[in-house]
């Protein structure tokens, strides 16, 4: 393994010091106990909503090997790579990017580790659309609640879609049960996330989303709520979509 | 079905930091959970390399005399994975069930509880499998989906690192998986070298087990008599035969078996009974010490335990083959469903899915079984009359005694695809 994980060194030319640390940040987004348990726990909802929702859309069987062969995703602020993996297990050409190099350099070490080929950069999704990059599927999950311009954001992400592609967007509404819940409880009582992680001000509604959305020539096909249930400890669908939501986008067709 | 493809043949993708080589499960032991878990995850998923790995001797497994109460549930799985048909002419249903609470010298048992009861139309609520008849068509089953079978190698240790587990094997060769399986029983050494500890009661009980023959037939009864020293159960088998579970203070047992067949097969007979002509015991006699041990954890990164490794329980409700079948479909299930997720198979938060399914149940059971066997095996006239009062109670309460059966043939709960018949 130590000589797999050579060879599949991305080329970078950074000391072993910052691979130490890099290695150490990896174990902790990857470790689904640890700081970033709530995206673990997470993610099995998120995943079975994008595999069934492309499988639908590109006519693949989601229960083959890898339904997504052939498929150009964008994981757009991707973090350690969390969905990344899954996506390229599933067969997709996943391109992973986020504006931390630090992100950057966990999320490749831990690809090469677990021996999957993923194509991560250090970017913006304002260069990635100038340099006239398009992709099949663009995976924006919990970005929005953190861009400086949402209306930029998604205009950017939006040029970068094929005709028939679609977008994911993954977020939390601006409501008071969002600030009990998602923030408070998730930040202030349960520590489930850093302090700070979200602001209320930065939340998302729906409709703003949605306008935002308009703007770059996209409608939602579809919306979900995401709920969580204590007692099983697991996240599921919901038709609630006052904290936790996730919309799929699609371009509207030319006139 | 989807194309299918032998563990030999390498994953279309490239694996380069874990090896192209890497196994995706590992399971060891080659008893009816790991065979059953390997044939399901295969079944659903042709493109997991599944391997098994067994310490025993090709062979040894042919020699096991047991016998196993096949429930509704676990037959319906073996219906789906396409292994019933091979067993079908050789399990005896059970067609009907008495429990009686006697002392041995009593002329007549009352009757208390018959499960003369059907799971659904023409469904017997279960069916008596001698072991190497199950084991036989899960290995021929096994063979036609290629998952290879590594036999008379024992695991030596293993190392987990953070996208696979080496797992180094006596003959100085050594595999990697994804995932490594403990179905290796209830005195696991993987589950040791996991440092999974365990939680056990002892009973001072041993359970003699042999097989009878006897001149009439037993038209599907089996029965189930608490006895003082503890239950004795006769369970019909093909032919006018019948699979004997008789438990007695440890010491007692073990002096029972080593006795002359004549003393012994008196000793029998005075449980038995008559009823069915003459018997003499078939084969050998064997004594297991009876105890309950639950390990505290069932899953660690990389590593799951299923069947008697995480649960070893008291064979008086005759619940072990179908709680590790249900191991054996919780875990295919939840792994399978990970995988076609794109998860980490191996990964701790998605074995914890099948911890979290699999040890209420478990606890629920182990201590249900632990509380009726500390009922039973004691002859306290005011205890025997509260016991006997129950259990007539039960009988006549339809929908208790539906609960009861329903619960016997492993049917409530939150039920894994494959135990309701379904595909995962």
């Amino acid at each position: 393994m130590a000589e797999a994980r050579r060879t599949n060194q991305p080329q970078t030319t950074i000391d072993a010091g910052e691979v130490e640390r890099f290695s150490a940040l990896s174990a902790e987004w990857w470790n689904p106990n640890g700081k970033f348990r709530p995206l673990h726990k997470f993610n099995p909802v998120r995943l079975a909503y994008i595999r069934d929702h492309v499988a639908a859309r590109f006519g693949r069987d989601p229960r083959a090997a890898h339904p997504f062969r052939d498929l150009r995703f964008l994981d757009i602020g991707c973090g350690g790579g969390l969905l990344c993996e899954p996506m390229a297990r599933l067969g997709a050409e996943v391109i992973g990017a986020d504006a931390s190099t630090t992100n950057i350099e966990v999320a490749r070490l831990h690809a090469a580790e677990s021996g999957v080929t993923i194509d991560y950069r250090a970017t913006t999704a304002e260069a990635l659309a100038d340099a006239g990059e398009k992709f099949d599927v663009i995976l924006n999950m919990e970005v929005v609640e953190h861009v400086a311009d949402i209306g930029l954001f998604i205009g950017k992400c939006a040029e970068m879609l094929k005709p028939d592609g679609i977008m994911f967007v993954a977020t939390i509404n601006r409501t008071l049960k969002a600030l009990g819940l998602a923030i408070i409880g998730a930040e202030y009582v349960l520590r489930w996330l850093p302090r700070g992680t979200h602001q209320f001000g930065k939340l998302v509604r729906p409709e703003e989303l949605e306008r935002a959305l308009a703007e770059a020539g996209l409608r939602v096909a579809d919306r979900t709520g995401v709920a969580y249930n204590p007692l099983a400890d697991r996240w599921h669908k919901s038709r609630d979509m006052d904290v936790n939501y996730m919309v799929l986008a699609e371009r509207v067709p030319a006139a | 079905m989807p194309e299918r493809k032998t563990a030999k043949t390498a994953r279309k993708e490239p694996k380069a930091g874990v090896g192209a080589a890497c196994l995706d499960v590992l399971i060891a032991g080659a008893g009816y959970v790991g065979l059953a878990t390997a044939v399901s995850m295969r079944a659903a998923r042709p493109d997991l390399k599944v391997a098994v790995v067994d310490a025993a001797p090709a062979g040894v497994w042919q020699k096991d005399g047991r016998a196993s109460a096949i429930a509704a549930a676990a037959r319906r799985m073996l219906d789906r994975l396409g292994v019933w048909d091979d067993i079908a002419s050789e399990a005896q249903p059970i067609t009907e069930m008495i429990v009686t609470d006697s002392r041995t010298s009593d002329p007549v048992r009352p009757v208390f509880l018959t499960f003369d009861g059907e799971v659904g139309p023409d469904e017997p609520f279960a069916f008596m499998v001698q072991n190497r008849i199950l084991n036989g068509a899960l290995r021929k089953r096994a063979a036609e989906l290629g998952i290879d079978l590594i036999e008379g190698v024992a695991v030596e240790r293993f190392d987990t690192g953070p996208a696979a587990t080496t797992v180094h094997l006596a003959d100085g060769s050594s595999l990697e998986t994804r995932l490594l399986v403990a179905a290796d029983g209830v005195r696991s050494r993987l589950r040791d070298m996991a440092g999974i500890k365990t939680v056990n009661w002892e009973y001072g009980q041993s359970g003699i087990v042999c097989t009878v023959a006897h001149e009439r037939p037993h038209n599907g009864r089996a029965e189930e008599h608490f006895l003082p020293a503890g239950p004795f159960a006769t369970l019909p088998l093909k032919g006018n035969r019948s699979s004997i579970v008789w438990t007695e203070r440890t010491a007692e047992a073990e002096r029972l078996v080593k006795e002359d067949m004549f003393v012994f097969e008196t000793e029998l007979e005075r449980r038995f009974g008559l009823k069915l002509g003459e018997i003499h015991v078939e084969g050998q006699r064997r004594a297991w010490p009876l105890g309950l041990t639950l390990a505290r954890a069932f899953v660690a990164p990389r590593f799951a335990l299923a069947g008697d490794a995480a649960h070893g329980i008291h064979p008086i409700a005759g619940q072990g083959l179908n709680l590790g079948f249900k191991d054996a479909a919780a875990l295919a299930q939840t792994v399978v469903e990970a995988d076609r997720l794109g998860q980490d198979i191996g990964a701790l938060d998605v074995l914890e899915r099948y911890q979290q399914w699999r040890r209420f149940d478990t606890v629920q059971m182990g201590v249900t079984t632990d509380i009726l066997n500390r009922m039973f095996s004691n002859d306290l006239g005011p205890l025997r009359a509260v016991r006997d009062i129950g259990l007539g109670l039960v009988d006549r309460m339809p929908r208790l005694k539906d609960f009861f059966i329903r619960q016997a043939s492993g049917l409530t709960g939150p039920t894994p695809r494959l135990l309701r018949g379904e595909e995962i």
